[in-house]
């Protein structure tokens, strides 16, 4: 037993903690799994037992298949799209100067915007009647385009609205971790000859992997979690093509009542969130020694 | 100590300033598209209130979409309101056969029940039970842009049947007009058409027959030819370019502006075409025109019936008599003639349609009137998960991408997954 006090302070501290975490993690992750095995539309109880009934209509649903798809391209594009992106912006701007801060602000800025006011500016965007693509088409007098009701690219759409949205969140941790670049390591490199570029790839980028890391990790949970950004832009149309899991889930679960059903679905994306955070920390973050 | 006895007589002295026999009904409604149906309600309520102080009236809105998701849950609570929004169909049945609901037959006399037009009082019947009162109905017509079609040479009054319509179609697009403005994004829109070749095909008793599984339920041959004349619509490519990124308000809009001839919709468009369209004017009551939808030749559908909405009230279980005392005043005459001017919704109580100033609601009321039977929409009356699967057939066959077979058997497997 120890006598600095810190079992008193664990009991009268880690009781409320773990009761909210069971309250409202553990209790409604150990419901959805139950409520996964039941064909239930909302109404009274849950009596019609269809044991693995849901996840057999599930594996075979196409539109869950292309949202499955759909999820991946998001997490690739977030990674190898909108990391990179962010990165290349924190090199240009990490200094702090009057005019780095005023882009980072801009740059920032479409991270504060609410998902669905995001979702709607960019569908007046690219409303080939009334929006700005309207008025670009006439102005060049081609015909209007429609992007969003194109199976081709409405879902392409999508992956840059998201990238849009997220990279300058991503360049503000990447800015955060330059800033605390030793100065002294820098000027080191500089000395011996080393070219910016070469300053960047031996000395910076080394220097700020853990961030790097970090952000992969908020990419990929992000990327399985997209949703408000879908349902104003194309609600998952034209003919079910850029569901993501989650809108997915939304309308074929919630939006048609079958509860039983949606919870299956949000089981199967749990397990996908938690087996790719759990690998991807295994693989990168536990091999690298820091987060 | 002295913080809780200041809240103490402030709780004391808020039940005391009530009067003691007041009671409050609770109503939980959609919100209404326009402040005219905000006003109604409001003046409805004041005249009740002020003829019965003893019931106290709380109307609460949602949207279209969290009312349809927090609903369920709502009902089975202690905080379910006692009156409640329905579109009647499905849903609704579903939540009778839940228990949720009152039977209010013993409620509502002989008299009052009699004012009303009996269709409506069977949409809200389930099972022998009267669970609450409707209020309005839709009525879906083909309305045409008389401008559009008469520069097209096209006398949409002289369209009869389907392949008349076709034709029509045709005529109107090798003249270099959009010949059908439709909201595919909402996917309810082209359901209308889906549901409404499927009225004339197989007729309400063979839609109800299918409901019920026979003749292989909603897969079966009259579903398949109404999926194959649509598809023959379709193939046609007849609507807007880029209709499956339009939402229905935004296809009023499109339609009040002159962008297409036709639009399949419900009476509510003659006032939304001109609330959504750029000048805020849209298309003038003396130009804009409309045509029942039309026959199929050898349909079992009687041609004069209509497709379209039942709109009420329910009453839910352990509600007091208040509640279908206020749904009866709600509904009488008065009341519906003031609602019926607002040339929003088409009455159901008789008489109301006296109120009725538009000529085009005017003509829609007589024939609804005249119908033999009214459909309800196809993905109301078939509950929120087949209705959905309905929706998305319908849309999937307008663009193209699953054959008149897949549409119908997507949508009988939702059926049978029920």
């Amino acid at each position: 037993m120890r006598s600095d006090g810190s079992l008193t302070a664990l009991m009268l501290f880690l009781p409320p903690a773990v009761l909210l975490f069971s309250l409202f993690v553990i209790w409604p992750i150990f419901t959805a799994v139950d409520l996964s095995f039941y064909k239930w539309n909302g109404y009274g109880d849950v009596t019609n037992f269809v044991g693995f009934d849901n996840y057999g209509i599930l594996l075979k649903n196409s539109i869950f298949h292309q949202s499955l798809f759909n999820s991946f391209k998001l997490l690739l594009a977030s990674i190898f799209l909108q990391i990179p992106l962010a990165l290349v912006l924190a090199l240009l701007l990490y200094r702090k100067t009057s005019a780095n801060t005023a882009f980072r602000l801009i740059f920032f800025a479409p991270y504060i915007l609410a998902e669905i006011a995001t979702g709607l500016i960019w569908s007046f965007i690219f409303d080939g009647d009334y929006g700005v693509s309207a008025m670009v088409a006439d102005k060049l007098g081609s015909e209007p385009f429609y992007i969003l009701a194109d199976k081709q690219w409405a879902f392409w759409t999508i992956i840059t609205v998201v990238v849009w949205k997220y990279f300058g969140y991503h360049m503000m941790i990447f800015i955060a971790a330059l800033q605390a670049v030793p100065t002294d390591l820098i000027e080191a490199a500089e000395i011996d000859g080393a070219s910016p570029l070469k300053t960047i790839w031996y000395v910076k980028l080394p220097m700020i992997l853990h961030a790097i890391k970090l952000s992969v990790l908020f990419a990929i949970t992000g990327a399985l979690q997209v949703f408000d950004i879908i349902i104003p832009l194309t609600n998952g149309g034209p003919s079910n093509s850029t569901h993501s899991i989650v809108s997915f889930l939304y309308t074929f679960g919630l939006a048609r009542m079958n509860v039983g059903f949606g919870a299956a679905v949000g089981v199967v994306l749990f397990i996908l969130c938690v087996g790719t955070a759990f690998s991807y920390k295994r693989l990168a973050i536990d091999k690298g020694g820091q987060l | 100590m002295k913080r809780y006895a200041v809240l103490a007589v402030l709780a004391v002295g808020m039940f005391a300033s009530a009067p003691v026999l007041a009671e409050t009904v609770k109503v939980l409604s959609i919100e209404p598209n326009v402040k005219e149906g905000r006003d109604f309600y409001a003046s409805a309520i004041e005249k009740f209130e002020k003829a019965n102080p003893d019931i106290k009236i709380q109307f609460d809105y949602l949207d279209d979409t969290s009312f349809k998701s927090k609903l369920p849950t709502l009902l089975q609570s202690s905080a379910r309101p006692d009156i409640f929004y329905t579109w009647t169909g499905g849903v609704f049945h579903e939540q009778a056969d839940a228990g949720v609901l009152k039977d209010i037959s013993g409620e509502v006399d002989k008299k009052t029940l009699d004012t009303f037009a009996p269709g409506g009082i069977k949409a809200l019947t389930y099972n022998d039970k009267l669970y609450g009162l409707p209020m309005y109905a839709g009525v879906v017509v083909l309305f045409y842009n008389k401008e559009l079609t008469q520069k097209a040479g096209v006398d949409p009054t002289t369209i009869k049947t389907w392949d008349d319509f076709l034709a029509a179609v045709k005529t109107i697009k090798d003249a270099g007009i959009t010949p059908i403005v439709v909201g595919g994004k909402s996917k309810w829109p082209l359901q209308h058409y889906y549901g409404y070749l499927a009225t004339r095909i197989a007729g309400v008793d063979g839609i109800a027959a299918a409901k019920a599984g026979e003749n292989d339920g909603l897969a079966g041959p009259d579903f398949v030819k109404a999926g194959e004349e649509f598809k023959k619509l379709a193939d046609l490519q007849p609507f807007q370019p880029g209709f499956m990124d339009t939402d229905n308000s935004k296809a009023g809009g499109l339609f009040g502006d002159g962008r297409g001839a036709f639009i399949l919709a419900g009476n509510y468009m003659i006032g939304a075409q001109k609330r959504n369209s750029t000048s805020g004017q849209g298309i003038s009551d003396d130009k804009l025109g409309f045509i029942p939808f039309p026959v199929i030749t050898g349909g079992k559908g009687d041609p004069a019936d209509t497709f379209g909405g039942i709109n009420g009230w329910l009453v839910s279980k352990n509600a007091t008599p208040a509640a279908s005392k206020f749904l009866a005043s709600l509904m009488n005459l008065d009341n519906q003639t003031v609602s019926a001017g607002m040339d929003l919704w088409l009455p159901i109580v008789k008489g109301a349609d006296a109120g009725i100033r538009n000529a085009n609601v005017k003509a829609i009321a007589n024939l609804l009137a005249a119908a033999p039977h009214h459909q309800l929409y196809l993905d109301q009356e078939l509950g929120a998960n087949v209705g959905a699967a309905m929706n998305d057939a319908s849309a999937e066959l307008a663009t193209g991408d699953i054959s008149p077979d897949e549409a119908a058997q997507m949508v009988e497997e939702a059926h049978q997954m029920h």
